[in-house]
């Protein structure tokens, strides 16, 4: 069932387009079934998962590559899926209202089911390179949802970005992943699950581990690889809502959670998975407080909330996980909702700046609700979600030592400034410019306010009600991660203790941060950073356009006679280098034993070819090129190929035809040339003929594989049912080569037939400006 | 070109030309000739046809665009190739049936006919798309 449920998501992928015409503007509600139906399927898994069930399947793809296509779907799998599905569904129905007819949406539909397929894939493979196609395949969707609006340079440039650092970081990972199928000599995760012992002690190690964590860094958008989260903003508010904030950019943490029971444990996990989120959960806020654009806000607070996460795999305790599990499940509650309630308030408002907002309580009444639980969430305040999350993240920090602490409380902070920022106060404070927003505000469509309304709900009813996640979820994602059976028992409120009170103290100054945002705006403002990989990135990508503009301008001059010297030459070049190592040796016997119709053959076609050089006409030359072409398939005849000489003729006679249509529309003939040019054309041609002379000649004589001639001739008939050899090779024997040759032969076609249509165009468009005739290029 | 021999000779040799080439396309098996041998052979008398009458008619009599042949060619060599999937044999692995055709002999077909077929249409294609663009530039 798990994969029926991947490549089902990948049919409605492709069914989005045409289902949308016929669904119209109801389309959103149409597309949102499948997923709905998978977040109740993946639902009715979790009673069967307390119990310790784990669904699994696996099919075999290839025997020699060790390739299955492995699915499993144990507690962590599925605490991804139901935000993959149940996400996706709300983001489909909004969707449908934020865009409404105007865009080409079965397009849209298309990239946002196939990513979500991809996405499910990423967290139900069971096979690291399952996992790596399904990994690039997210990238892949993801950056045609961020080009969403191609006519857009910005956008363009954003979902380059993305895909170029996700997409290499890709690549590094598979490197990772290689190393470690080879060091735990399985591709299949949960059998390496159990051989983390083995893979901590090779001396692979450490480099298995910096490969998997540039991967996972990338995707998920940690220091120094955080810039391109912010700039993906570009994409429509529903791609970001879904991949930038609730599912993709997770799965690196997913990796990493995948992954801790068999790499981490050690110094370096603890100190490089912990502490580089540690400092993107603090830089993340911090780069925020510049911020103005809602957007914006919010993609820097999820660099930080994805550093908190991937702080608690590195810390890696108990506690630790615990921890990144609900607060994995509340931030995507909570950002899933702000990020909607931006695209509403953008939508409505038309703009999505915090300084311009305000009021917006009375005119957009349900958004404002879903909005205001889920900032209470991130802040987290207690009751809500967010809270409970962030207590277990305080705890598990407080375990591990003052400086955990202290940067989670620091991050933390940050995120309730956020939180008032983006969350409440466009709702509730007055604004300082409401008369002179673009557009006059009021209700967001119903398609557009059931999501945030849902997903803040849920952010306040998990959050009063955590009871009913810990057995049926939390446990089993524990369990997957630790490896052993966990006991989890979650309760709203915890008692007055000291983790409570830091809490409160955490809300309080995140208040008075608020209440001073103008001037930490300020401040902020002040702070440029000049260097970082986002420069190096621009930097780069500048340098290799220079590289391509500077070598197509040294090689693609539009000179045919220079690139017909060029490629001569490297021939010859590289031949004469094969020669001069071969060196000699024993050359074939010469025998001259030649009729005297043979040699008169060979004297016509030499005869030929001088005429074709001296010829003054372009039409005789031609007739002496197909002189000459005539006697060298005579001479095919002569000497027993009468399917290569019935080829040669034909195609000599039709090459004629082809240069008679071509020269009809060339100048007169004349020549321009200098005689130094001539001559050194001269030279070239010389050399080059007497050096394939040698060159055949040499080859004849030697032979580095056995001849497989033989083979042909003995099994032509009883294994291919012909007796003509030369046919049976191509379309039997060889059936793969003739493939390729007779696609080659089309695209060669087409290329001649695109350009010389593209100058008739040309010609008619101009001729019907002159003329107004009108006349077709096509019926002269 | 109105040259009345070139139209009359052309008229005849276009008919036979094709036979021919179908002849070819068919004895290739087993006798010299095979697909595009044949292709070329049907292109050539295409041209001559186009250029004793122009293009436009020679596309008339043609009835079907170079470029679908072209299509249709690859499809063709393509699926011959991947029809042998269905039976668990790699791409591309020759089959073959015998049919017995009674007094007449028997006959074999195998997927490489469909091969040849396909080239055969392809080369056409292709030569056909190359010569008609040439013949209607400017």
């Amino acid at each position: 069932m798990i994969i029926f449920s991947v490549l089902a998501v990948f049919g409605l992928a492709f069914l989005a387009p045409p289902l949308c015409r016929l669904t119209k503007e109801k389309s959103g509600w149409w597309l949102a079934i499948l997923p709905l139906a998978l977040t109740v399927y993946f639902l009715s898994l979790l009673p069967g998962l307390a119990r310790g069930q784990i669904q699994s399947i696996s099919y075999l793809w290839s025997q020699e590559l060790g390739l299955t296509f492995a699915f499993r779907a144990d507690g962590l799998s599925l605490a991804f899926a139901l935000l993959i599905s149940g996400i996706g569904a709300l983001v489909a129905v909004y969707a449908g209202g934020y865009f409404g007819t105007k865009v080409p949406i079965g397009r849209f539909y298309l990239w946002l089911f196939f990513f979500m397929a991809s996405m499910l894939g990423v967290v139900f493979a069971d096979h690291l390179i399952l996992l790596f196609i399904f990994w690039e395949l997210t990238s892949l969707s993801s950056f045609m949802l961020i080009g969403f609006e191609h006519d857009r340079e910005e956008a363009r440039a954003a979902a380059i970005q993305a895909l170029l650092v996700t997409g290499s970081g890709g690549l590094v990972m598979l490197a990772g992943f290689v190393l470690l199928g080879q060091v735990g000599q399985t591709w299949e995760l949960s059998t390496l699950f159990l051989r983390g012992e083995g893979v901590r002690a090779s001396p692979l190690y450490l480099a298995i581990v910096i490969l998997i964590l540039i991967g996972a860094f990338t995707k998920s958008a940690q220091f120094p690889f955080h810039f391109w989260l912010p700039n993906a903003m570009q994409a429509p508010t529903p791609v970001s809502t879904y991949l930038h904030a609730a599912t993709m950019v997770k799965a690196g943490v997913y990796l990493l959670a995948r992954l801790s029971p068999v790499l981490g444990g050690s110094p370096i996990w603890l100190w490089a998975v912990g502490g580089i989120g540690a400092v993107t959960m603090v830089l993340g806020g911090v780069l925020a407080l510049s911020q103005t654009d809602m957007k914006r806000l919010l993609a820097y607070s999820t660099i930080s909330a994805l550093g908190s996460l991937v702080m608690a795999i590195g810390i890696g305790s108990e506690t630790a996980l615990k921890a990144m599990v609900l607060f994995l499940l509340a931030h995507g509650l909570y950002k899933g909702t702000l990020f909607l309630v931006t695209g509403s308030v953008d939508h409505e408002c038309g703009t999505r700046d915090v300084r311009e907002l305000g009021g917006l309580g009375r005119l957009m009444p349900y958004t404002a609700l879903g909005s205001t639980l889920a900032a209470l969430s991130m802040a987290g305040v207690p009751l809500f979600f967010g809270f409970l999350a962030k207590e277990y993240l305080y705890e598990a920090s407080y375990k591990a030592g003052a400086l955990w602490l202290i940067l989670a409380v620091l991050g933390a902070l940050l995120n309730v400034w956020i939180a008032l920022r983006v969350g409440i106060a466009p709702f509730w404070l007055a604004g300082s410019k409401e008369a002179e927003l673009p557009k006059k505000p009021h209700e967001a469509p119903w398609s557009m306010t059931v999501g945030p309304l849902i997903l803040g709900g849920l952010s306040l009813g998990l959050g009063a009600y955590p009871q009913i996640l810990s057995s049926v979820l939390v446990s089993p994602a524990l369990s997957a991660m630790a490896g052993k059976a966990v006991e989890v028992k979650l309760k709203a409120w915890h008692g007055i203790n000291d983790i409570l009170l830091l809490s409160l103290l955490t809300l309080g100054l995140g208040v008075v941060a608020f209440a001073i945002r103008n001037d930490l705006q300020r401040i902020a403002e002040q702070w440029t950073v000049p260097w970082g990989l986002d420069t190096l990135y621009r930097r780069s990508i500048d340098g290799l356009f220079r590289l391509a503009s500077f070598q197509t301008r040294l090689l693609q001059h539009g000179y045919l006679r220079y690139y017909l010297i060029t490629i001569v030459v490297a021939v010859v070049g590289i031949t004469a280098g094969g020669l001069i190592r071969w060196g000699g040796g024993a050359l074939p016997h010469l025998s001259l034993d030649l009729r005297f119709y043979e040699l008169g053959i060979a004297i016509i076609i030499v005869l030929a070819g001088g005429m074709a050089i001296l010829s003054r006409s372009r039409l005789g030359a031609v007739a002496a090129l197909g002189v000459a072409g005539y006697g060298v398939a005579s001479i095919y005849l002569l000497f027993g190929a009468p399917d290569l000489a019935m080829t040669q003729f034909l195609i000599e006679s039709l090459t004629v035809i082809l240069f008679v249509l071509a020269f009809y529309h060339l100048p007169n003939f004349a020549q321009l040339t200098p005689r130094r040019e001539r001559l050194r054309d001269v030279i070239i041609a010389i050399v080059t003929g007497c050096l394939m002379t040698i060159f055949v000649f040499v080859a004849s004589g030697i032979q580095i594989h056995p001849s497989i001639s033989q083979f042909f001739v003995e099994n032509a008939l009883p294994l291919a049912h012909g007796r003509n050899i030369v046919n049976v090779i191509l379309v039997d024997f060889r059936g793969l080569d003739t493939l390729g040759e007779i696609t080659v032969l089309a695209i060669a076609g087409l290329g001649v037939f695109a350009l010389l249509k593209l100058r008739i165009d040309q010609r008619s468009a101009r001729a019907g400006k002159t003329t107004q005739t009108g006349r077709k290029g096509g019926d002269q | 070109m109105t040259s009345l021999i070139l139209r009359t000779m052309v008229r005849l040799l276009l008919p036979l030309l094709l036979l021919f080439s179908v002849f070819l396309l068919l004895r290739g098996h087993n006798e010299p000739g095979g697909g595009f041998v044949g292709g070329l052979m049907a292109a050539t008398g295409f041209a001559l046809f186009s250029i004793a009458f122009g293009s436009s008619t020679a596309r008339r009599i043609l009835q079907i665009d170079p470029l679908v042949l072209i299509g249709v060619g690859l499809l063709l060599a393509l699926s011959s190739g991947l029809m042998t999937l269905l039976l668990e044999q790699p791409f591309l692995t020759g089959v073959w049936y015998k049919l017995s055709l009674g007094a007449l002999g028997k006959l074999e077909l195998g997927t490489p006919l469909f091969f040849d077929i396909g080239v055969y249409l392809t080369v056409w294609g292709v030569t056909l798309t190359i010569i008609f663009a040439l013949e209607e530039v400017g």
